[in-house]
């Protein structure tokens, strides 16, 4: 199943961007703690195209955040490009997409997608020329005057993601960034996702629930079950780099999927 | 004015609870302001018409209120011979009636605004400048007092844990009542004229402007304050860039809640300390004298006064949530 | 949960001990004059010796508050759902509620001691005007908050207009009304003692805090202020405890967790 790109996507050994550790991380809630994570391991290497998928309640998020310095782990140890989770947040190693495109309502899309740039003080010609970059890449050219909530919700989610690229991070982390949208809105940023992915040869790592979506996107997929959160299985998931929405109908295909869709089964039960 | 209280402190954090954005947001907070220009033109004529209704209710009540009255006077006089036209003819001119008409207290308007020179001590333009400074001045101070209290409280962990509850329990006590003293204790140091009134209108107006500024610098999502968080962003970064321009409609709405209660500030403070003039001294002189046409004329001059600041506030808030894309 | 509310009450209550300390110790310390600062334990010493002057106070001016707070706030309600049903009224008297609401409303304090009285009525007919409107603005915009499919869900049962609003749409405003009325409490206590300023038999908080004043004695003053405080606090705690049953489905509530 190993195709010649994909090995060609993994040319760069020994870049590693993210190292997990026996992680855990528990919160305190009124009803006492939750264990949110348990015992997570988990290499990534330059380019790669993560998924995490798992039932609600399962850590992926929280493991992202954990990643991005949102959340501190309890035990274990994370390094970002070799960094601890706050130096990188600190280096601005990761642009990160939220479930929500968290768009400034007062900001016109080209300063919403500024805004990172301004903050980490950017010069204001800079500014310009990767806010149009920007915004060409996720094809919003012409609406950057816009206000966000004069955009459709896919349009709004493109913009969010140009803003989090506006700083050109090697390292993408995306928590469902395509979770609200319909199918063929998804299919069709699934699609620009990837080919940004592949012009751009960054690291994604990505949350989901749709399996289609994670095994479209992913180089491997990283199963996961719930109470406590952990890793139940890394499938590869091998398709060329250039791969489009056609793929999908390939046995190929559903036969990663079947694997993903077992794995989930097994992890997950519904005693509760 | 008051529900925009109610709202600030009450339905901020309800609502967001349920992840409201600006627009819903602004609904809740200044309904005028929510209205759209086609919305207040179908207002028009209802408005007109219930105005009109309350006018002739209004002159009814006149009519019912002052009759007995009317009816003791002329037996006084001895006049015995009068028909029911001429009866509520005097009803509505009384000197001293119990409800004076609406064209009476045009009248005293007219008189005391337009006829009287603005320095004369009977003119209401007198009294509603002094009123209007005392509000003003107080305004500005407690406002600005507010808001930089409000910034202290978001920024400081220690103070939003010991000192807020006591700034959200001074909503729920009638701080009026101080009013009589403050003016008593700066008179010992020497303050008077306008600024002992000035400093109640203050302090009036400033526990609602810090808290609603308070819920408006936290009204930040946690999605929008994560994002920060991501670009490693400063406080003051944080502040400038997020939390200031999301207080924007929290901002106008205090406004308007601290200069209404600014001026309810100097029109008390003027009832307690009447010697130096301003509308609520007329008002404290006219229920001396009786003179009810001088209470209600002096009363409407401090609703209008009010109604043209909080509009002015609402104005620049229009224009302001134009700008920033807070209005669609 | 008790653990949690005692650790939140534990800042404020040791700031606020801590300005009473401050305060004593800043007054004895500097002899400040006691016509501009009275020192607490003053304060709370010629507390414990009024009380019945301060409970006459007490009882004369909560009887025009209590008075006042329901006839308005049950008349703004019962004016919200007379109006409910004509879009045109509510277009009219929304505009006026608003505009009302901004104004200095105890201003009528002085028309209402003309027209009833010394006595606690005319406190209780300003409380009644001034709690009136805002009511009347929540309330009507409580009843429209139920959402479009709440509606069409009762359309679909074919409930009456009855049915709909008893069960869906007065329900839905609760939250609002309840607003009002924790708003309400505080304007009750403004009302009725900016009245009292206008005139009273001799008792009432008002006539002590201005009667105090003129005769120098702060310290009756701070006492009574006091009393007021604490009356203004309790009105609004038990107004918000009897919110919290009753409307304990509500999100703001629910979130805090069980």
């Amino acid at each position: 199943m190993l195709s010649p790109l994909a090995t060609d996507g993994k040319t760069d050994v020994g870049a590693r961007v993210i190292d997990v550790a026996d992680l855990s991380l528990s919160f305190v809630t009124a009803d006492g703690p939750v264990q949110a994570l348990s015992g997570i391991d988990l290499a990534v290497e330059r380019g790669e195209f993560i998924s995490f998928i798992g039932p609600s309640g399962c850590g992926k998020t929280t493991l992202l955040r954990a990643i991005a310095d949102l959340e501190a782990p309890t035990s274990g140890a994370i390094r970002v490009n070799g960094m601890s989770p706050h130096e990188a947040r600190a280096s601005r190693a990761y642009g990160y997409v939220f479930q929500a495109p968290a768009l400034y309502p007062w900001r016109s899309v080209a300063r919403n997608i500024a805004l990172p740039l301004e903050i980490m003080g950017y010069p204001k010609a800079d500014r310009d020329a990767r806010v149009a970059k920007g915004l060409e890449l996720v094809n919003l050219t012409g609406f950057g005057k816009k206000f966000p909530w004069q955009l459709s919700g896919g349009m709004q989610q493109r913009a969010s993601i140009a803003r989090a690229l506006s700083f050109d991070p090697d390292l993408l982390l995306m928590d469902e960034p395509f979770g609200a949208l319909d199918e063929i809105v998804r299919d069709k940023l699934n699609e620009q996702l990837l080919r940004l992915w592949d012009v751009t040869k960054k690291t994604v790592l990505f949350v989901t629930h749709s399996i289609p979506e994670a095994v479209f996107l992913s180089t491997r997929i990283v199963v996961m079950s719930p109470r406590p959160g952990r890793i139940h299985d890394v499938i590869a998931c091998d398709f060329p780099r250039n791969r489009t929405l056609d793929i999908r109908e390939t046995p190929e295909f559903l036969e990663v999927a079947n694997r993903v869709r077992h794995g989930l089964r097994e992890g997950h039960s519904y005693e509760d | 004015m008051r529900h925009f209280a109610a709202a600030l402190y009450d339905a901020g954090p309800r609502l967001k609870a349920n992840f409201v954005r600006p627009r819903a947001l602004r609904a809740t907070f200044s309904r005028e302001a929510g209205e759209g220009i086609g919305a207040r033109m179908k207002n028009v004529l209802p408005v007109t018409i219930v105005v009109a209704a309350l006018l002739v209710v209004w002159y009814v009540g006149a009519l019912v209120m002052n009759t007995p009255l009317q009816r003791d006077f002329f037996a006084n006089a001895g006049v015995t011979n009068y028909s029911a036209e001429d009866l509520a003819i005097a009803d509505l001119n009384m000197e001293r009636p119990k409800l004076p008409a609406p064209h009476q207290i045009v009248a005293e308007l007219n008189k005391t605004v337009l006829e009287t020179a603005p320095t004369s001590k009977r003119s209401l333009v007198y009294h509603g400048l002094i009123t209007l400074q005392e509000t003003l001045l107080g305004f500005a101070i407690g406002s600005a007092l507010g808001i930089a209290l409000a910034i202290l409280i978001v920024n400081v962990k220690v103070l939003e844990k010991s000192l807020m509850p006591w700034v959200v329990a001074s909503q729920t006590i009638p701080i009026i009542a101080l009013a009589p003293m403050i003016v008593v204790i700066l008179n010992q140091f020497d303050i008077t004229g306008i600024l002992p009134k000035a400093v109640i209108a203050a302090y009036l107006s400033f526990f609602p402007v810090t808290v609603g500024m308070v819920k408006g610098l936290r009204s930040p999502d946690p999605l929008q304050l994560d994002l920060m968080r991501t670009y490693c962003a400063t406080r003051a970064q944080t502040f400038l860039k997020l939390r200031a321009p999301a207080s924007a409609p929290f901002f106008f709405a205090s406004m308007k809640i601290g200069v209404a209660a600014a001026l309810v500030g100097a029109v008390v403070a003027e009832v307690t300390k009447s010697e130096d003039g301003g509308l609520g001294a007329r008002l404290l002189a006219g229920s001396y004298y009786g003179q009810t046409v001088q209470i209600w004329a002096a009363l409407l001059t401090a609703a209008a006064l009010s109604a043209t600041l909080v509009g002015l506030i609402g104005l620049a808030d229009r224009i302001v949530s134009r700008r920033m894309g807070f209005a669609r | 949960m008790n653990a949690r509310s005692a650790a939140d009450l534990a800042p404020p209550a040791l700031f606020g001990a801590g300005v009473l300390i401050v305060w004593e110790f800043v007054v004895r310390g500097f002899g400040v004059p006691f016509v501009i600062l009275p020192a607490p334990s003053v304060i709370f010493l010629r507390l414990i010796h009024s009380i019945p002057i301060l409970a006459a106070d007490f009882v004369q001016t909560i009887q025009g508050v209590i008075a006042g707070y329901v006839i308005g706030c049950g008349a703004g309600v019962l004016v919200a759902i007379l109006i409910d049903r004509s879009q045109f009224l509510q277009r009219g008297l929304l505009p006026l509620g608003n505009l009302v609401s901004a104004l200095p409303i105890v201003g009528v304090a002085p028309i209402m001691v003309m027209w009833f009285g010394f006595d606690w009525q005319s406190k209780a007919a300003v409380v009644v005007v001034m709690t009136f409107f805002p009511m009347l603005v929540s309330a009507v915009a409580g009843l429209s908050s139920a959402g479009a499919m709440e509606r069409d869900l009762m359309k679909t049962y074919g409930a009456n207009y009855g049915q709909t609003l008893r069960q869906l749409r007065l329900p839905a405003a609760l939250p609002f009304i309840f607003n009002a009325l924790k708003i309400n409490t505080t304007l009750a206590m403004i009302g009725a003692i900016v009245a009292e300023f206008f005139g009273t038999p001799t008792v009432g908080m008002g006539f002590r805090i201005s009667t105090e004043v003129g005769r120098m004695s702060i310290d009756m003053v701070w006492a009574t202020i006091v009393v007021a405080a604490l009356t203004g606090s309790l009105f609004y705690g038990i107004v918000a405890l009897i919110e919290r049953r009753v409307t304990f489905w509500h999100a703001s509530y629910r979130q805090r967790g069980a």
